[in-house]
């Protein structure tokens, strides 16, 4: 590109303006692509949803529970190709601070129907041997250094505040991309037999798995009749919609996200449409000279655009970059208090496209008017 | 030669007729060029003169198709170029015109070599075929080996020297020079001078030029003062082939 001399002269002409410049631009998108990351990580429960699964919760409120029984009604529904209970157990691990979710789960069932969440088979069946075994999500045991064979003292809040003691028989992984490794399982007998009696023969959700994603809603609409008008009503609903259900629980993350994100956007968009136009403005005189000696109004649109998309492609990839080697960082940081923050490929993709548009938008206006510079008036100027 | 009668040779390179320009300063117009006519041949060199504000850079301005006028008409080797559309008056200046101003108005962030270089980057020519152009220019002004050199790392006269290599390199139909020495000292300017009369009576190029000074006026052949919006012709030199004496 003959006109590349040009523009890197004129880009490298004030090398500490466009370093700033960079700088700004690169924490801007730092900021973003964090912001894109924590929004991915409480939406991926709605995006990673099954289809084919439902929730099934009572209809007062997800902390109420449910009778046991409710498992082999709603497995004689048609359409219904396996029902799992699970309970929240909510214990403490050494410190409050080392929060991850702990999930009873019916081993029966666990596997059919969260087919996902993959544990190797002599790992399960030593587990379902040991009625004080556990599984461990895979982040889970590496973010505590767990291995298996390991005891793992869990105090329960919930549920008379003593320490029960689990054995590791196994580590789950995740087989979809982003999916959750974060969660402790305990079997329920285990559970139901040192539980408060309030608590014994029940179950805090149960997960349906269906035999066609087609049947959600009838078989949503039949779990729900069924246990109309009874003492305990159920309220049962796709899992995806359940998963954004509960995102909704931390108050309004998308939006808070999305304010946040768009005064990125104009902050940035402004300091470096400033830049832009201010670096014309320094060169009125040589844009006009260009303009004089042939180079059409439209060429000089073309150099202003190009060194601010350019701005932004250094700026932008400094950001990523930050990004890549922070969010992980930040993401063991906040581990317990946030989902897990994944910088996925897509939005490394969005984040650079970010800031090609708010390069090229930014260049857009300094670079009009340097298009629709008069040459005579300009020169007059010097 | 030069007539601003009005009545010149069809064949003229440059053709000025009846031309008006009318600024607009708040609410009072004013008439800076009236009825011009002017008419250039090729290998001329015209100096303009006149009082601050007689109109000279105007003029310029508008032979060399960076302003509009008011009224009459700019032919240059047979192209009228007072009705041109902004993109075609562009390219026309790309090809005939060679700019040379008081201040040099070079780019600073480009050296001697890439300053010289920029109108070629508008043409079809390779970088080898380019390269060839700018050194022989930059040759021609005397500064082959200044061609890694900044501008800030030039004298002013190297600098005009550098301007005048960029205005000739895409071998353009005629020359505006507005006030080539106004910024430098007298040697520099006799030796500015001394380029320009060489590109005049060496490789026939067509001059016209805008100065105050008369030491650098009578160098030109002929000298035409701006008076009450027209021209006057002030005085004409004999041509002094290459190599005579004047």
């Amino acid at each position: 590109m003959k006109f590349r001399g040009l523009i890197f002269a004129n880009l490298f002409r004030k090398k500490v303006r466009f370093l700033l410049t960079i700088g700004s631009f690169a924490l801007a998108l730092l900021l973003f692509t964090f912001l894109a990351v924590v929004k991915s990580a409480f939406s991926r429960g709605t995006e990673i949803a099954g289809a084919d699964r439902l929730i099934v919760v009572s209809r007062i409120g997800l902390m109420q529970l449910m009778p046991i029984s409710y498992r082999d009604k709603i497995l004689a529904i048609p359409g219904v190709k396996a029902v799992t209970h699970n309970h929240w157990f909510g214990g403490v691990y050494q410190d409050e601070k080392n929060f991850f979710p702990q999930f009873v789960i019916d081993p029966e069932y666990q596997r059919r129907v969260m087919t996902e969440l993959v544990v190797p088979d002599d790992q399960w069946n030593n587990f379902l041997k040991d009625r004080q075994g556990a599984i461990a999500g895979a982040r889970t045991a590496e973010r505590f250094h767990w291995k298996i064979g390991d005891r793992i003292p869990i105090r329960t809040t919930l549920y008379g505040g003593s320490s029960w003691q689990f054995n590791l028989d196994g580590i789950y992984h995740s087989e979809r991309a982003g999916g959750d490794e974060s969660q402790f399982w305990l079997q329920w007998k285990y559970f139901d037999e040192n539980a408060p009696d309030a608590v014994k023969s029940t179950a805090g959700w149960y997960v349906v798995k269906l035999d066609s994603p087609d049947d959600a809603v009838r078989v949503a609409k039949a779990i729900d009749e069924k246990f109309a008008n009874s003492s305990f009503e159920t309220k049962t609903e796709t899992e995806s919609a359940f998963a954004a259900y509960f995102v909704k629980q931390f108050g309004n993350i998308e939006l808070l996200i999305l304010t946040i994100g768009s005064v990125v956007f104009f902050t940035l968009l402004l300091v470096t449409g400033n830049t832009m136009a201010i670096s014309v403005r320094e060169r009125t005189s040589e844009l006009a000279v260009l303009k004089a000696i042939g180079f059409s109004g439209r060429a000089v649109l073309f150099f202003v655009l190009a060194e601010s998309v350019i701005i932004a492609l250094f700026g932008g990839f400094l950001g990523l970059v930050l990004a890549y080697l922070a969010i992980p960082v930040i993401g063991l940081a906040l581990t317990g208090l946030l989902p897990p923050l994944i910088l996925s490929k897509s939005l490394l993709t969005l984040g650079l496209g970010f800031a090609l548009f708010v390069g090229g938008v930014s260049g857009l206006l300094p670079g009009i008017g340097a298009m629709r510079l008069r040459v005579v008036n300009a020169l007059r100027r010097v | 030669m030069v007539q601003v009668d009005g009545h010149g040779a069809t064949a003229s390179l440059i053709q000025v007729r009846g031309l008006d320009k009318k600024y607009k300063r708040g609410s009072e117009e004013i008439h800076v060029l009236q009825g011009l006519n002017l008419d250039v041949d090729q290998g001329e060199f015209v100096a303009f003169m006149g009082p601050s504000g007689s109109g000279k850079t105007t003029l310029l301005n508008l032979l060399g198709g960076l302003d509009v006028p008011s009224a009459g008409s700019i032919v240059v080797s047979g192209d009228e170029i007072t009705h041109m559309s902004r993109g075609k008056l562009t390219e026309w200046r790309a090809r005939h015109v060679g700019f040379i101003f008081q201040m040099y108005n070079l780019i600073p962030v480009l050296t001697a070599y890439q300053n010289v270089e920029l109108p070629l980057l508008l043409t079809k020519l390779s970088g080898a075929e380019r390269r060839k152009h700018v050194e022989t220019a930059l040759g021609l002004v005397g500064l082959a080996d200044r061609m890694r050199h900044y501008p800030r790392q030039l004298s002013g006269g190297q600098e005009q020297r550098v301007a005048i290599a960029r205005a000739v390199v895409s071998d353009p139909t005629f020359l505006l020079c507005d006030e080539p020495t106004g910024d430098l000292d007298r040697k520099s300017a006799d030796e500015i001078m001394a380029l320009i009369e060489r590109l005049v009576r060496e490789y026939r190029k067509t001059v016209l030029m805008v100065t105050h000074d008369p030491v650098v006026a009578q160098r030109a052949d002929t000298t035409l003062h701006l008076e009450k919006g027209a021209l006057v012709e002030a005085g004409q030199r004999r041509r002094v082939p290459a190599g005579g004496v004047a």
